[in-house]
This record gives structure tokens, C-alpha cells and sequence, in this order.
């Protein structure tokens, strides 16, 4: 990752690429513009009269001067140059990255909750369709179809190093999409204001070569493994039993659907959408105080037993 | 006797016995009773610079503790809802409370004064404007005060306004407040209409009118016909999470969009309504300073409306990320690259008086020429968001909270407090100091660049507005911390301009009629003005009334001296809109209470509303039925009805 | 020294004289603004209608059978009001008389009747979006017309005190003025939600 993981002065996909150059045009324009008046601006007040330190407006004559009139048409007639040319430049990049792709590589539906994602993988085949959360596998290549859902308040989808922001807007379904050149992490926000955890709605897009994303995909269809140990066994009832109201771990009795899908938990890398590191230890570090943590977060606190939170640990870290 | 109908004004010169007869009729009462039942402009004016001052303070402590929860990564001062609440009313304090009042306080004060005119065309009603706002901002900051400020920021998006997300009061007291505050913005643009059309000296034709005077007409023009639109849109959304109607519901067929439609048709005119005055202020002093005429009158009169009505066609720029169809997208892209145009005809008129001219450096002119370049900044940073593409990266990050600072701080409080500088002593008889003003304008220039420069590339670097903490290891962090210390430094250069204001208000007055030697109306009576403003009604024959005999005008000259007497009574010159050919003696009605009055009740109706006391409701609309009828009562003194019965 | 301008009127108008006069133009910007406000909310309307899934229209075909008539009676009474206007320009005391009183009865005769369409439908205001524009759009509009009312009654009580004459009558040209305008309006808010359906806006 780069110094500044959601830093758009680079890219490394192709719909992020076509609109690089035109931000650094526009960008370098801005800058030009502003020192150039900046200097025009230092030379004229420098031109004032040395009167001493006198305040005495009254003191220098009024004069009627030269009319002056052509530093407007002037000034305007060169301003139109980069106007111009950033116009037809924004039509044509509007041209080449609005639009979805007509043949995309892969579909996914997104839905913004307050404060996750939701990613659906969806087949033909329905029981190879599943659901993960804050964390979005891609094949490096190949267009990427983003269909994103708003679950409550408006959010939006920025992944700043390969698409720019699409909101995701309740009773709609916008369309984004991406496509990274290089396999990689690439780190994507919310940039939508939408309450109190709005700081705290990262995900991460992870692109990987053709093969590593056909064996990520077959593992994730998989449902949860059984528990072996008995510590283990308790963990899984615990979770079932109060984990399960909201969230689903598929093949066992936690079949909600209102919270991230934990089926395959520990194979991602951070938890709380980007909040904290992913890691046993973090792990009962949230579930004993997400509300510490991530204050207003909806994962409310548990208040279980040393034992209980070993158990539940135990059962986790299974899910991979 | 029955007065007659028509009259021929006497036509004399200025005389004691005559200022003794106008003082008469025009002062205002002494003590609470006047306080209460002035409609003199000067009064309300102040009153609302005052008002509109200590909201600014209120608004950059709120920035003030924000800054210092951002100064590093992962700090916890606050909590997120502290956070959410202060952010929000920071936006609403700045934008709704602190800039476009300012300029209206401005406005108000000066508009007779450079206009050659006795008062506002509605004098009740311009109390009534101040009063209003004075209750809402009361009512606005009582739900901040008691932990139910407005905590979606200044543009409330729903869903999450809505009740389902947002269940407090907070959403209550932001919509009701602003549906209240919409009637002072807007019985104030419409005062400030028909006194440009219609109440200025003789021969002010409408090509001789101050620039400042063509941005607040402008201005209100505008925010006659879009305030209703964010109105109605605060109004709807108390109604879905109230009484439960779904304009924006979309589990009831409503449309979350359509808030963002109405909110930013109001609001893209709205931050031109809130630059365009004070550009006027700029266009007026800075002449004075270059001792000019301001460079192309006429072109920069004519950008500013022009500017205006393009600012009609570019409120979708805020909602490129919304998912719109790309015909939509390029209409209002290249309309928003086309608003660049009209806008820079100021910067190069502005440029070209300072280098055609001879500057003296004034900590006024500092303040004027300093507007130029921060509005260059938040100018072609603006002109990068109209490119749509590059605008779904910039957009909701922090180049977007830089750039809009550098728009409302460059192109509002540097003017205003430059206009400061140099109108205070027209409105006190009292100068302020001048060195004390260098510090207090460097210190200002150098917090504010400190401040907000560098938040460029924090935004290029990614960092999402609205966020009340962020993680290590984003490269946000040097960046953030110069941003912290960038803006105390500028605090204590605002603190530099109160002290300032007032270590002048302990001062001796002697500033003069025209400390400056400008040229324009109000600089041709006395320091402060008297209650009536001009004893004779003068007839203007140029933009430069008092620069006349220095700048070679063709022909006749203005008359400040000798003009219409009008003392039978409390009376002021009707003109017509364009040429100002005099067409009717005004009778201005006396001080009242009925706009006090009017504005009780109408709390009374807000705060029962949220409530849901529908007594204290129905109490405050009674209240305000009595007021208007008091108000509107035709009265033989007016002339509004027959004098004989 | 070049000669000094001085504007010297002969014979101005002292206080308003008819329709002459600045409040006159205050009620215009009034009107502006109102009328504004009237254009979002038809706005709200056309906005949501053409974003809608269909059977978003709960009256797919609006019965006209009060409405319409309710609308002839509300544009009569800006007829009627413009008579009363004339009377007071005549010196008719009578025929300003009932010219404002008259408009006032219809008005309120306006609001009795759109109280009974609101009772016959089938849905309330919570019902959907389409229910809850109907109801504050047409609910908007009704608190106008009560506005206007009071504002003939007060003209109607001023005749009756005989505070006008001809010349001396801004404020019954400004009240009429509003009148007319509140009429006007009607047939925007008529045109949208009685009559665009059967236009095919909506279906």
C-alpha cells in the first residue's frame, strides 16, 4: 500500500487511470492560475506610493486613470483556453469511465449499512451464492460490476486508487465499477456522511490473479466447519444462541442476516470495517466492548463470562 | 385641513432649524422602548452585525474544538454524536447564522446612505427581518445547548435526518429553525428589492447604483425565489418524521433525492448570495484605496447578475455521485465550468484597479486585495469539482472543506471585515487603529493560509470530510496537525479585530464626514449619521458624487447641498426603478411594536410546533394574526386611506 | 465650475394614490415568492410522480365531480373580487361591499367543499408519497385561501368604515391583488393532481 492508502494522485486500475491525467491537468491549471495572480496581485499593491508610512488616503490624488477595460476582455480570452479544454477533456474521460461495462468480468451486489458492507456474490448455481462483509475479492483484468444498494441511510462507494465515489442511495441501485491492473490491497471508504461511525466504514478491495480468486471463491461457498474440541462446541452454541440474532454463520443455527456473515471470519483481514486488525486477540477485544471501540456501532456489548468469551474465541478462529 | 394629495416639494438648503424639525420626526425613542420599536436602518443594521459577529465567535469555537479532536490520529476529546452535533452546528452557525446576515446587517446600514435615501423602503418590515432572526438563531442554538443540535451537517441529508435514524429532537429543532429563519432571509430580500427599485436620490440611475448595492439586489433577488425551496424541504421532512408522510421515504414511494434537489436548488444560489454582496463591498473600497473609478463598472455589474442566473443551473454539481443519468451529468458539468467566466470579470476588473491605480496601503485595502487571491484559490479549486470525473474523487473529502473555506472565509469575512475597517467609522465617528490592524490582518492571512492551504492535500490525499477521527498511517497526520495550529493562529487574528473594535469604541470620535475621501452618498454626511441620513434629499449625476470636481465629469454635477426639504412629516423621495426620476413622496411609518410583536408570536408558534403544544401554537398564531392586523392597519397618517372620514 | 443638476419635482403624489405607491410592489414580491414556493412543491410532485414504480397514482383517474366545480367557483370569486375593487374605484360603496364579501363567502364556500373531497378519499396522509403530496399540496393551498379570506374580511370591515376612496386604496388593489393570486394558483395545483392523470402523467 502506498503512504496514503486512500490518496488519488495514483492509481492502479483503469477506471481510476483514465482520470488521473485530467485531475493533474486541472490540478496543475489551479495552481498556475492561482500563482500567477498571486504575483500580479504582490507587483500592483507593490506599486503603491511610499508615502512615509502616512495613512492619509486623502493625501494621494484621485485620478480618473486609463480605462483598463482590456485586462477584462484580456484576462478573459485567456481563461477560456483552459476552460475550454478542460470541458471537452471532461467529456471525453466522462465518456470513457461513466458508463458500466456491457460484458463485466464479474457482478457484485453491495449494500451500505450503518457502518458495514455487505457483498453478495451471486451465481447461477444458488447454493454457490454467498455472502461476505468489509472486504471485496476481485480478479485482476477483468471489469468489475459493482451494483450497490443503500440498507438504511445514504452511503457512497470510493475506492479512491481504482473508482471514484458512487453513493448508495435507498429505493435505488447505482451502478459502479473497477478494475485493478495489479494484484493487491486497495482500501475503500465511505464518503458519505451517515452517522456516527461514518469514520469508521472502511473495506478493502483485495485483486488477486484469476486462479487465487477461483480458490478463494470455492472456500467461501463452503459452509462453517464443525467444532472439534469441546470448548470449541460451547463456542458455537454461544454464538448460535447470541451471536445469531444477528448475524449468520452458515451451516450452524445463525441464519441472520442483519450484520456481517461470520462464515468465514478469520479470513479477513480486518474487522469492524477497518476499525481494528484482524486477530484472535482483537477479536474478544471487540466482542467484549464494541461499543468502546466503535461507540454507536449496532453490535451491542455482550457482557460475558472469561470462559464464556475463551469459548467463543475458540469457536471463532475456526471460521476461516 | 385635509392634506392634499400632491405637493411640490420646497427645495432649500440645509439649516438648523431644519435638522431640529427632521430630528423630531425620525429619532428614535430613548431607552427600551426604542430598542424594541425602532425601524431606523442604521439601528437595525448594527444590530445585526452585532448578532451576526458573536455567531461567527460561537461558530469558530465550535471549529476551535474540532480542530483540536483532528489535530492527531485517534484522539478521543470528543465523542462521534459531540462530534456529529458540533460539525453540524458549525456549518449551520457559519453559513445560515453568521454570512449572509453579516452582509444583510451590512446592507441595511449603508443601503439608504449610498443611496441618498431617508431609510429602507419598509421600515417595520426590516425590523421584523432582524427580530425573526434573532428568535430563530435563539431557537436554533437552544437545541444545540441542550445536547439536540442538528447532527447531519448543514445539508441534513435523509435518510438519516428521518425519525427512524435520528429520533431525537435534534432534526426537530434544525428544520423548524430553518423554516423559521427562511421568513427573515426572505422579508428581508424583499425589502431590499423594492428600496434598490425604488428609493434612491434623483438621477441615481440604475447604471450609477454601488456595486455592493447591485450584489445585494442580486443576492436577494435570488433568495426571494429559492429560500421557499429549502423551506419547504425542512418543512417536509418535520412533516415524515411527525405525522408520518413520506416525501423521502422510500419504503412509501418518496425519494431520498428529493430532498438533495430542493436542498442544493436553494443552497448553490445561497453561497452566491452569500459572496456576491460582499464581492461588492471589494468592488466599492478597493477604489477608494487606488483612488479610481473601479475598472469596468459596467462589466462587473453585469457578471454579478450573470453570475447569478448560471447559478441557477449548476445545483446538480453537488450530486454528481448520486447515480444520475450522464446527459445530466455534462449539462451541469459544463455549466458549472462556465460560472468560472463571469466570476473572474471581478478578479481582473479588481487587479486592474489596483495596478492602474495608486495604491495606499490601508489595513482596509490589505483586507480588499487579500480577497482577491483566496478568491482565486477557492475559485479554481471550485472550477476542478465542475469536472465531473475528477469530482468523484474530490468530492466529500477534505479539498472540498478547503475549498468551500476559502470561498466563504476568503470571499465573506476578509471582505467584511476589510469593509470594517472601513465603514466602522462611518457608523461610530471612530477610526480603528491601524497598526493594531496590520497585525490583526497578517495574523489573520497567515492562519487562515496555514490553516486551510495544506487541507488541499490532505483531500488529495484522501482523508473523507465529516469524520470525527481518523487512523495512523493514512499520511494525513503532519498535515492535520499544521491544519490545528493553522487555525488558532487564526482565531487570535479575529480576537486582533475585536480587540480592536473595541479599543475604538473608547476612543475620541473625530473620523469626519469622509475620513477616507471616497466618493459615494454616505460619506457626505456626518460620522455617525444623523437619524433622517440626508437633511436635503441630494440629486447625483454620477457614480462618484464627491470625486466629481476631481475627475473631469462632463457636464452638471451632483447636488448634495441644496434638495428636496421634505420635513411635513417623516418623508423620503419615491423613484422610479430605472432612471430614479422622483414619482412620489414616501411616508415612512413611525417606530412600532408590531414587528416584536410579530416575531413572539411566531416563536411562540415554532416552539409550540416542536412541542406539539398546539395551545402555545395556536396562542402564537393569534399573536401573529393581531400583529399584522396592527401592522396593516390603514392609517390616515400614511395616506393608506382617506384622510376626510 | 460646471452648473449643479438638481432635480426639482413639480407636483409628486404624496402617499400612495391608486395602485401607485411601494407597497404595491412589496405585495408583488410576496407573490413571487410564494409563487415559487408553490413551483417546488408541483416540482416535489413531478419529481417523485416520474420516478415512481407504476400504481403510484392513487387516483388514477381523479373524480372531478367536486373538484371542478369547486375550481369554476374559486376563479368566479376573482371575478366577484375585481367587482368589489371597482366599486371602491366608483365610489360604490355597496358594490365594494359585496364584491368583498361575496369572494369571501365563496372562498370559504372553496373551503368547505375541498373539507368534503378530503373526506371522500380513500387515503390519508401517511398512506404513500403520492397521499402525502396530495394532502400538503392541496393543504398548502387551502391555508392560503384562508389567509386570503381574512385578508378580504379586513377589506370588507375597512370598506365598511369607509377608509377608501379612489385614490386612497393601495391596500384593497394589494388584498384583491393577492386574491387573484391565490385563485391562480388553484389552477396550477388543479392542473397537476386532477388533470395531468388523464394526461397519462403518472399511469
Amino acid at each position: 500500500m502506498s503512504l496514503a492508502p486512500l490518496g488519488y494522485l495514483d492509481a492502479a486500475g483503469r477506471r481510476a487511470h483514465s482520470i488521473l491525467p485530467l485531475t493533474w491537468f486541472t490540478l496543475s491549471v489551479a495552481t498556475a492560475v492561482c500563482i500567477v495572480i498571486a504575483a500580479l496581485l504582490w507587483i500592483a499593491v507593490r506599486r503603491a506610493p511610499k508615502n512615509g508610512g502616512a495613512l492619509e488616503t486623502r493625501s494621494v490624488p484621485v485620478e480618473r486613470g486609463s480605462n483598463g477595460i482590456n485586462w477584462i476582455t484580456v484576462g478573459l480570452l485567456i481563461s477560456c483556453v483552459p476552460l475550454l479544454v478542460t470541458l471537452v477533456w471532461t467529456m471525453a474521460a466522462l465518456a470513457a469511465v461513466s458508463g458500466p461495462p456491457s460484458h463485466p468480468g464479474l457482478t457484485l451486489d453491495v449494500t451500505a449499512h450503518q457502518w458495514w458492507w455487505e457483498v453478495r456474490y451471486d451465481a447461477t448455481n444458488p447454493s454457490e451464492t454467498f455472502a461476505t462483509a468489509n472486504e471485496i475479492h476481485i480478479p485482476v483484468g477483468v471489469p468489475v460490476l459493482v451494483r450497490l444498494h443503500g440498507g438504511d441511510v445514504i452511503h457512497s462507494f470510493w475506492v479512491p486508487k481504482l473508482s471514484g465515489k458512487t453513493d448508495a442511495i435507498p429505493g435505488q441501485t447505482n451502478l459502479s465499477w473497477m478494475q485493478a491492473d495489479q494484484p493487491g490491497r486497495y482500501r475503500g471508504q465511505c464518503s458519505e456522511y451517515c452517522g456516527f461511525q461514518h469514520a469508521n466504514m472502511a473495506f478493502e478491495v483485495v485483486a488477486e490473479s484469476q486462479a487465487d480468486f477461483a480458490s478463494w471463491r470455492a472456500a467461501e461457498v463452503q459452509p462453517a466447519p464443525d467444532p472439534i474440541t469441546p470448548a470449541q462446541a460451547r463456542g458455537q452454541a454461544l454464538v448460535q444462541y447470541r451471536c445469531g440474532l444477528c448475524h449468520q454463520v452458515r451451516g450452524t443455527g445463525a441464519g441472520a442476516i442483519s450484520a456481517p456473515d461470520l462464515t468465514h471470519l478469520m479470513s479477513r483481514r480486518t474487522l469492524a470495517a477497518g476499525r481494528l486488525l484482524n486477530n484472535p486477540g482483537s477479536l474478544i477485544g471487540w466482542i467484549q466492548d464494541p461499543q468502546g471501540i466503535k461507540p454507536g456501532t449496532q453490535m451491542p456489548n455482550q457482557y460475558l463470562s472469561a470462559q464464556q468469551l475463551s469459548d467463543v474465541q475458540a469457536y471463532l478462529v475456526l471460521l476461516r | 385641513m385635509r392634506p392634499a394629495d400632491y405637493r411640490t416639494p420646497a427645495i432649500g438648503s440645509d439649516s438648523l432649524a431644519h435638522q431640529a424639525r427632521l430630528l423630531e420626526v425620525w429619532a428614535t425613542a430613548p431607552g427600551l422602548k426604542g430598542f424594541f420599536s425602532s425601524v431606523d436602518h442604521k439601528q437595525i443594521g448594527i444590530r445585526y452585525i452585532v448578532t451576526a459577529f458573536l455567531f461567527l465567535a460561537l461558530g469558530g469555537i465550535e471549529a476551535l474544538v474540532m480542530r483540536l479532536q483532528l489535530a492527531g490520529p485517534n484522539l478521543s476529546l470528543l465523542t462521534p454524536e459531540q462530534y456529529n452535533q458540533l460539525f453540524s452546528t458549525h456549518g449551520m452557525t457559519m453559513i445560515f447564522l453568521y454570512a449572509s446576515p453579516i452582509l444583510s446587517g451590512f446592507s441595511n446600514y449603508l443601503w439608504p446612505l449610498l443611496l441618498g435615501s431617508r431609510d429602507m423602503a419598509f421600515p417595520r418590515l426590516n425590523a421584523l427581518s432582524y427580530w425573526i432572526y434573532a428568535a430563530a438563531g435563539i431557537f436554533l442554538y437552544a437545541g444545540f445547548l441542550t445536547g439536540n443540535g442538528p447532527n447531519d451537517g448543514w445539508f441534513n441529508y435523509v435518510p438519516y435526518a428521518s425519525r427512524d435514524y435520528n429520533p431525537g429532537l435534534n432534526e426537530d429543532f434544525y428544520s423548524l429553525g430553518m423554516v423559521f429563519l427562511g421568513i427573515s432571509t426572505t422579508v428581508g430580500a424583499a425589502n431590499f428589492i423594492v428600496t434598490a427599485l425604488r428609493t434612491r436620490a434623483p438621477g441615481m440611475s440604475i447604471n450609477r447604483l454601488p456595486i455592493m448595492v447591485w450584489g445585494t439586489l442580486t443576492a436577494s433577488a435570488a433568495n426571494l425565489v429559492v429560500v421557499p425551496a429549502v423551506s419547504l424541504a425542512f418543512l417536509l421532512l418535520w412533516m415524515d418524521r411527525q405525522f408520518g408522510t413520506h416525501f423521502f421515504d422510500p419504503g412509501g414511494g418518496g425519494q431520498p433525492l428529493l430532498w438533495q434537489h430542493l436542498f442544493w436548488i436553494f443552497g448553490h444560489p445561497w453561497v452566491y448570495a452569500i459572496v456576491l454582496p460582499a464581492m461588492g463591498m471589494v468592488s466599492d473600497g478597493l477604489p477608494v484605496f487606488c483612488r479610481r473609478p473601479l475598472v469596468g463598472y459596467a462589466a462587473v455589474a453585469l457578471s454579478t447578475v450573470a453570475t447569478m442566473i448560471l447559478g441557477f443551473g449548476v445545483w446538480v454539481h453537488h450530486m454528481f455521485a448520486t447515480g444520475l443519468p450522464g446527459l445530466a451529468l455534462s449539462f451541469f458539468s459544463a455549466a458549472s465550468i462556465a460560472i468560472t467566466l463571469p466570476s473572474a470579470v471581478a478578479v481582473f476588473a479588481w487587479l486592474a484597479t489596483i495596478w492602474l491605480g495608486r495604491p495606499v496601503i490601508t489595513t482596509a485595502l490589505l483586507f480588499f486585495a487579500s480577497t482577491i487571491l483566496l478568491f482565486v484559490i477557492g475559485g479554481v479549486s471550485g472550477f476542478m469539482t465542475a469536472s465531473v470525473p475528477v469530482d468523484w474523487q474530490l468530492t466529500d473529502t477534505y479539498f472540498v472543506v478547503a475549498h468551500l473555506h476559502y470561498v466563504l472565509i476568503g470571499i465573506n469575512v476578509f471582505p467584511v471585515v476589510g469593509a470594517a475597517y472601513f465603514w466602522i467609522p462611518k457608523m461610530t465617528g471612530r477610526m480603528l487603529d491601524e497598526r493594531l490592524g496590520r497585525w490583526n490582518f497578517w495574523t489573520m492571512f497567515v492562519g487562515f493560509n496555514l490553516a486551510f492551504l495544506p487541507m488541499h492535500v490532505t483531500g488529495l490525499l484522501g482523508m473523507p470530510r465529516r469524520v470525527y477521527t481518523y487512523a495512523q498511517g493514512m499520511g494525513w497526520d503532519t498535515l492535520n496537525l499544521i491544519t490545528s495550529i493553522g487555525s488558532f493562529v487564526f482565531a487570535v487574528g479575529v480576537l486582533l479585530f475585536f480587540v480592536n473594535v473595541w479599543k475604538s469604541l473608547r476612543s475620541v470620535a473625530n473620523a469626519g464626514p469622509n475620513p477616507w475621501d471616497a466618493p459615494t452618498l454616505e460619506w457626505a454626511v456626518s460620522s455617525p449619521p444623523p437619524p433622517y441620513n440626508f437633511a436635503v434629499i441630494p440629486t447625483v449625476v454620477s457614480r462618484h458624487p464627491l470625486w466629481e470636481n476631481r475627475l473631469d465629469e462632463e457636464g452638471a454635477v451632483s447636488s448634495i447641498e441644496r434638495g428636496m426639504l421634505l420635513d411635513k412629516g417623516k418623508e423620503t423621495v419615491g423613484t422610479t426603478a430605472l432612471d430614479a426620476v422622483p414619482d412620489m413622496v414616501l411616508e415612512m411609518p413611525e417606530d412600532s411594536f408590531a414587528p416584536v410583536l410579530l416575531a413572539l408570536g411566531a416563536a411562540a408558534l415554532f416552539v409550540g410546533l416542536l412541542l406539539k403544544a398546539w395551545l402555545v401554537a395556536g396562542g402564537g398564531t393569534g399573536l401573529v394574526a393581531l400583529a399584522i392586523l396592527i401592522w396593516l392597519w390603514p392609517r390616515r397618517e400614511l395616506r393608506e386611506r382617506e384622510a376626510g372620514s | 465650475m460646471s452648473e449643479t443638476a438638481l432635480a426639482q419635482p413639480e407636483k409628486l403624489p404624496v402617499g400612495p394614490i391608486g395602485r401607485h405607491g411601494i407597497g404595491y410592489w412589496g405585495v408583488g414580491t410576496l407573490v413571487a415568492s410564494e409563487a415559487a414556493l408553490f413551483a417546488y412543491l408541483l416540482f416535489a410532485y413531478f419529481y417523485t410522480g416520474a420516478a415512481a414504480q407504476p400504481g403510484w397514482l392513487l387516483e388514477p383517474a381523479p373524480p372531478l365531480k367536486l373538484a371542478l366545480p369547486n375550481t369554476i367557483l374559486l376563479l368566479a370569486s376573482s371575478l366577484v373580487a375585481w367587482v368589489g375593487e371597482r366599486g371602491v374605484l366608483d365610489r360604490r360603496r355597496w358594490q365594494a361591499l359585496l364584491g368583498f364579501g361575496g369572494a369571501a363567502i365563496m372562498g370559504t364556500g372553496f373551503v368547505v367543499v375541498q373539507w368534503f373531497e378530503w373526506k371522500a378519499k380513500a387515503y390519508g396522509l401517511g398512506t404513500s408519497s403520492y397521499a402525502s403530496l396530495y394532502f400538503v399540496t392541496t393543504g398548502f393551498h387551502i391555508a392560503h385561501v384562508i389567509v386570503g379570506i381574512g385578508v378580504l374580511v379586513a377589506i370588507f370591515a375597512w370598506t365598511a368604515l369607509d377608509y377608501f376612496s379612489p385614490r386612497r386604496r393601495l391596500t384593497v388593489s394589494a388584498g384583491v391583488l393577492y386574491w387573484h393570486f391565490v385563485d391562480l394558483v388553484w389552477l396550477f395545483v388543479f392542473a397537476t393532481y386532477y388533470v395531468t392523470p388523464y394526461l397519462g402523467f403518472g399511469r
